[in-house]
């Protein structure tokens, strides 16, 4: 990585965690009824992606000519609004980490625009990007691989610091010393190497990293798949308490249907590059509209000998498709029970059928009273051919 | 374990020659291996056996005071310290614990899979008695170990892509894994090889037998696993985390697959894993490993609805349920796994228990808990009495899970 440090960015002064806190009201009210966190409503979005694609080329011969193309995302569409947890779930290759690297642009689109606080950052220089990446950090999957062997944890927090150019007050291993309390390290620990500490204890260095230069949106991708259970729940704790005293905007990427449900206010189910279904936590796992969502909460194994066989799982047959060659029309298609011919010819839209739940299926699980149709329709009408 | 990589060469370069296949390769590497730590063994083998003296038991697999203890430069890792368990034909038994609880330690013993190296200070110690359908395993020759292991008991192991050879295709180490145990030709192998592809549902068998692995989704390796694994009939199978790589949509259909398997084939079958959701869904007993020993063990029912211990509690309440109500906060355990070179005194669960000081005159830290019974077939190591830990559970852990 390149130190340049910009001077722009030493104007840019520390947020104010605390006045965002404040704005967003109660979250976490010992209710247990999944009532979903309320984010400051209708509110500016702090990151907005549209059609956003990405395709990995593959070539072939001397000349390195274009013979088709992995479309790892495919045109998805969503806003994070600041102050919630979005959570997003699929299979494995459904493009949900790649979508992760795009909207922290480690990556570039193919196409699509991703706007932060307003500002396009789709095709931005990696200069003209630097002082953005202090609003938008990430939490790797793998506290093994992300950290760096050979600098000490002291050396890994303060690089934020010295890449951005920034001096807290205090001194810099001030900042980190306090940091590390933050995320239930001991201080003493600044001088150890990343060896020194378990899976857990890794991975909170690697929050207290993505942590130190106070951002607004933080990715975290696979953030507790390495972890064993006991410790997935104290990072899941972690992360949760951070968020609350920080006032994070998260945007989670996991296979784990739980710990999604867990964490997040609204859900985004990914399937081959594209979202097949978004909507707020309750809604989504109460009633889920899409078949692959119902399929995939269905397969969750539940820790309960008894409900072992009352239960009527959904077992989809096969693998996920190849994304060099995706199905025709609903990419969900080659696995789904209710495909008829309709869903191999026309790509379902993705509409919003419930208030804040939107779904692209042409024939969606509906509640009894609900139409196909959706609320503000302008497309789709013929999706009301089948009940 | 620090030993792994210096050994390595050694058994490599002698079963050079036995390397027909990876499979093979892989089969001889351990082979020599469990040879030469009888050899370094000698008499060591030859005590417990004599020892226990309790005779052969009833039960299919009966496992006594199991310990398996590597020798590094910092001190002795106790993996296993006195595990011991019983199964019967055709029933499942669910192994849960976190990383480092000595759950695949066991596995790889049953299996006869240590690899022991010549140098005397990094030998597996092994001690306890296996017994398999009347047979002892951990004193027998090696040779004799062989040839029960693939025939008599098989595994499926957690990553396919590791464990299946990358030069051969699936069908040629599927067919030298039943020819190794039958004296059959190649073309009657290969019957078998696609009828078992077959029969774990990979589409068009006849085509795929002659697929490598890396043509293989995940969910298809592991089916693939599987249909070597089973091959040879095996009355056991280990699978020691089958659907920790996969996704739940294919974790789904490979639960699903193991259990038709086994209603099928009436096999006996140890799932170990860390989720206790796979072993709700497959298992009919549970054994609970913390620190190298059994902390709990029952019926997977009993477990599940009233467990006996506080890591159990700690294991259920730490994870997310999809079929509850939404609860606000997770119940983590504090504090993480033990290391195994300094267990903790006492109980080894003791610095991360938050019951620890319920009884009296600090017995958690200086005496360590033996299981004791609870009802029936479920048995706990706790020193709490039944009467608290039962308080405890109902009016305190169950309410907030």
């Amino acid at each position: 990585m390149t130190e340049t440090t910009d001077d722009e960015s030493k104007k840019i002064p520390p947020q104010q965690a605390a006045g965002k806190t404040a704005a967003e009201g109660p979250k976490d009210g010992p209710d247990g009824s999944g009532t979903p966190r309320q984010p400051a409503g209708d509110a500016e979005p702090l990151l907005r992606v549209r059609g956003l694609v990405r395709h990995f080329p593959i070539t072939k011969g001397l000349l390195k000519r274009q013979v088709g193309a992995v479309q790892a995302v495919d045109g998805i569409d969503f806003d994070v609004r600041p102050g919630e947890t979005l959570g997003v779930v699929g299979e494995s290759g459904c493009g949900k980490s790649t979508m992760g690297r795009l909207i922290t642009r480690l990556d570039e689109p193919t196409g699509g625009a991703i706007e932060f606080e307003g500002t396009d950052i789709t095709h931005l220089s990696t200069g003209k990007l630097r002082p953005m990446r202090r609003d938008i950090q990430m939490i790797f999957q793998d506290p093994y691989g992300s950290l760096n062997p050979r600098h000490t944890i002291g050396g890994i927090v303060s690089t934020p610091f010295r890449l951005q150019g920034v001096e807290p007050e205090g001194g810099v291993k001030k900042e980190v010393q306090r940091l590390l309390e933050l995320v239930g390290l001991s201080p003493e620990h600044y001088n150890r190497y990343p060896h020194e500490f378990s899976g857990g204890q890794r991975q909170r260095i690697g929050i207290a990293r993505a942590l130190a230069l106070k951002p607004k949106l933080v990715v975290a991708d696979e953030p507790v798949s390495a972890l064993d259970v006991s410790i997935q729940a104290q990072v899941v704790n972690l992360m949760d308490d951070l968020q609350d005293e920080l006032g994070l905007t998260y945007v989670i990427i996991a296979h784990d249907l739980s710990v999604i449900r867990h964490v997040s206010d609204r859900i985004a189910v990914m399937y081959l590059g594209k979202i097949v279904e978004l909507g707020d936590r309750q809604s989504l796992y109460g009633a889920p509209m899409h078949p692959y969502t119902k399929a995939l909460m269905s397969a969750v194994p539940v820790p309960d000998p008894k409900r072992r066989t009352d239960r009527d799982r959904i077992l989809l047959k096969g693998d996920v498709p190849s994304p060099i060659n995706p199905p025709s029309g609903c990419r969900f298609r080659t696995r789904c029970w209710k495909a008829t011919e309709e869903c191999a010819t026309t790509e379902p839209p993705l509409v919003a059928l419930r208030t804040g739940h939107q779904v692209a299926c042409h024939h969606p699980e509906l509640k009894p009273g609900e139409s196909a149709v959706p609320a503000g329709a302008k497309a789709a009408g013929k999706a009301a051919t089948d009940g | 374990m620090t030993d792994s990589s210096e050994n390595q060469t050694e058994p490599a370069a002698k079963a050079g020659k036995a390397a027909k296949a990876g499979k093979a390769d892989k089969a001889a590497k351990a082979e020599k291996a469990v040879k030469a730590e009888k050899a370094a063994k000698g008499s060591e083998a030859a005590q417990p056996a004599a020892a226990g003296a309790a005779g052969p038991p009833t039960a299919f697999l009966e496992v006594r005071d199991l310990k398996v203890h590597f020798p590094t430069d910092d001190g002795i890792v106790k993996s296993v310290d006195g595990l011991t368990f019983s199964l019967e034909k055709g029933k499942t038994l669910g192994v849960v614990g976190e990383s480092g609880s000595g759950k695949s330690v066991t596995s790889l013993a049953v299996m006869g899979l240590h690899r022991a190296s010549r140098q005397q200070r990094s030998k597996v110690r092994m001690s306890g008695e296996i017994w398999l359908d009347g047979k002892e395993l951990v004193g027998a020759d090696p040779d004799e170990v062989r040839r029960l292991r693939g025939r008599e008991m098989a595994m499926i192991f957690q990553d396919p892509l590791s464990a299946l050879h990358p030069f051969y295709t699936v069908g040629q180490q599927i067919v030298e894994a039943y020819r190794v145990h039958h004296d059959v030709d190649k073309k009657t192998a290969r019957k078998r090889a696609v009828e078992m592809l077959d029969r774990v549902g990979i589409p068009q068998p006849d085509k795929r037998v002659d697929d490598h692995p890396h043509q293989f989704s995940g969910g298809m390796r592991q089916r693939a696993m599987i249909a070597m694994a089973l091959v040879n009939n095996p009355e056991l199978l280990i699978a020691d985390e089958p659907t920790t790589a996969l996704d739940v949509t294919v974790q789904a259909q490979i639960l699903d697959l193991i259990r038709d398997l086994q209603k099928e084939f009436g096999s006996a079958v140890i799932i170990i894993t860390h989720d206790l959701g796979v072993v709700a869904e497959l298992a009919d007993d549970l054994l609970v490993m913390y620190g190298g020993r059994c902390i709990e063990r029952g019926p997977a029912a009993e477990v599940f609805s009233a467990p006996q211990h506080p890591y159990t509690w700690g294991l259920l309440g730490s994870m997310p349920r999809i079929d509850r109500d939404q609860t606000d906060r997770l119940i983590p355990v504090k504090g993480s796994p033990p290391s195994l070179i300094n267990v903790p005194s006492g109980c080894a669960f003791n610095p991360r228990c938050p019951y620890a000081d319920v009884p009296k005159d600090d017995v958690t830290r200086t005496v360590r808990p033996e299981l004791r019974q609870v009802a029936g077939g479920h048995f706990s190591a706790c020193h709490m009495t039944q009467e608290e830990r039962e308080r405890i559970w109902t009016e305190e852990i169950a309410p907030r899970l």
